[in-house]
C-alpha cells in the first residue's frame, strides 16, 4: 500500500465520519420521536441511492475519461472543497464563528418533529422499535439526513476514488466510517457534541487540499519531488499552514467569540 | 416539462452551492491554481514553490474576510 493510498483512505473514512456524525443526529432525533423503524429504513434507502451513484458514476468516470483530464478536474474539486473546509475549520477554532453544535441540531430536530400529531408519537412508540408502526415524516427526515450529508461523501468518495484507481478502497473506507460512526453514535446515544468535529474537519480538509493540488499537478504534466511521498510534505505545509491562521485569527482585533450554535450550517 | 426544469435548477443550484458558496474567493483562488499550474507543468521547481503558495495566500484571505462576515 503506497503512501497516496493511506492518506487517500484516511481522508475518505474521516470526511466520511465528519458527515455521518451529522447525519447521525438527524436519524437519532427521527428515530426517537417518530419510531426507530421508520427512521432506519429512511437511513437505509437513503445509503443505497448514495451507494448507486458512486457506482453509476464513478465506475464510468474512471474507465472513460483520460487521467490526467480527470486529475485537473477531480483536483480542482478537491481544492475547492478542501479550501472551504479549512477555512471554516479556523474560523471557529479561533473563535471567529460558531461551532458546530450536534446538542443544538438534535433539540431543534427533536422540536419541530415533535410538532407532528401526537398520534404519530404514539404510533411511533415513543422511540421503542417492537411497537414501532411505519411513519412518512420520520423516514423522509432519516432520509433527507443521510442522503444530503452523503451527498459531499459520495463526491469525494467519486473524485479521490476515480482520480487515483481505487474507487473500492474509497468506498470501503467511506463505509466503514458510516459502521465504526453507527456504533459509536449507538454506544454514547445522544452525546454526539463530544465528538471533536471541527478538529476533524480541519484534519480532512488539510487531506483534503493536498490531493487537490498534488492531482491538479499531475494532470497538468508536473512531476512532484519524491512522487507519492510529496503528498505527506503538502500535508505538513497545509496543517501548518492552518495552525499557523488559526492562531494568528485569535490575535486579530478583538476575537469576537460566535455566542450562537451553529446548527444550519456544515 | 416543469419536473425536468425544477430537476435541472436544483441540480445548478446544488453546484453553486458547492463550487462557489459563501466564499466566492476560494472558487477563483481554484481557478487561478489550476491556470498556474497548467502554465509551470514543466517548470518543476517554480511550480514546486508557487503552487502551494498560491493555496496558502487565497486561504489567508478567505479567512481574513470570513472574519469579517461572520
Amino acid at each position: 500500500m503506497t503512501t497516496s493510498t493511506v492518506v487517500l483512505a484516511l481522508a475518505v473514512f474521516g470526511a466520511s465520519a465528519v458527515e455521518m456524525v451529522e447525519a447521525l443526529t438527524i436519524v437519532t432525533a427521527a428515530g426517537v420521536t417518530r419510531g426507530w423503524r421508520s427512521a432506519l429504513e429512511g437511513s437505509a434507502a437513503a445509503a443505497l441511492v448514495l451507494a448507486a451513484l458512486v457506482i453509476a458514476v464513478g465506475v464510468p468516470l474512471a474507465r472513460l475519461v483520460p487521467i490526467n483530464v480527470l486529475r485537473v478536474v477531480i483536483g480542482a474539486l478537491l481544492l475547492v472543497l478542501g479550501l472551504d473546509w479549512l477555512r471554516k475549520a479556523v474560523l471557529r477554532a479561533s473563535g471567529h464563528k460558531a461551532l458546530h453544535d450536534e446538542d443544538a441540531i438534535y433539540a431543534k430536530t427533536v422540536a419541530d418533529l415533535s410538532d407532528g400529531s401526537a398520534e404519530a408519537r404514539e404510533g411511533a412508540g415513543a422511540g421503542s422499535w417492537r411497537h414501532a408502526r411505519r411513519d412518512a415524516t420520520g423516514f423522509t427526515v432519516a432520509f433527507k439526513g443521510v442522503f444530503l450529508e452523503g451527498m459531499e461523501v459520495v463526491l469525494i468518495v467519486i473524485t479521490l476514488g476515480a482520480g487515483s484507481g481505487h474507487l473500492a478502497l474509497a468506498a470501503a473506507a467511506a463505509a466503514a466510517a458510516a459502521v465504526v460512526v453507527s456504533i459509536a453514535g449507538y454506544l454514547v446515544a445522544r452525546q454526539l457534541s463530544e465528538v471533536p468535529e471541527n478538529a476533524m474537519k480541519l484534519g480532512v480538509g488539510v487531506m483534503l487540499t493536498s490531493f487537490g493540488v498534488f492531482w491538479v499537478g499531475e494532470g497538468s504534466g508536473l512531476r512532484w519531488p519524491g512522487s507519492d511521498l510529496m503528498i505527506l510534505v503538502l500535508v505538513a505545509v497545509f496543517a501548518a499552514t492552518a495552525a499557523v491562521l488559526s492562531l494568528a485569527m485569535r490575535r486579530i482585533g478583538p476575537a469576537r467569540r460566535a455566542a450562537a450554535a451553529d446548527v444550519g450550517n456544515p | 416539462m416543469t419536473s425536468v426544469i425544477r430537476a435541472l435548477g436544483a441540480f445548478a443550484k446544488f453546484w453553486k452551492g458547492f463550487l462557489i458558496g459563501d466564499a466566492p474567493e476560494l472558487f477563483i483562488g481554484t481557478l487561478v491554481f489550476v491556470g498556474s499550474a497548467l502554465a509551470l507543468g514543466h517548470h518543476r521547481d517554480a511550480a514546486v514553490v508557487v503552487l502551494p503558495l498560491i493555496v496558502i495566500v487565497f486561504l489567508a484571505a478567505s479567512v481574513l474576510r470570513g472574519r469579517g462576515r461572520s
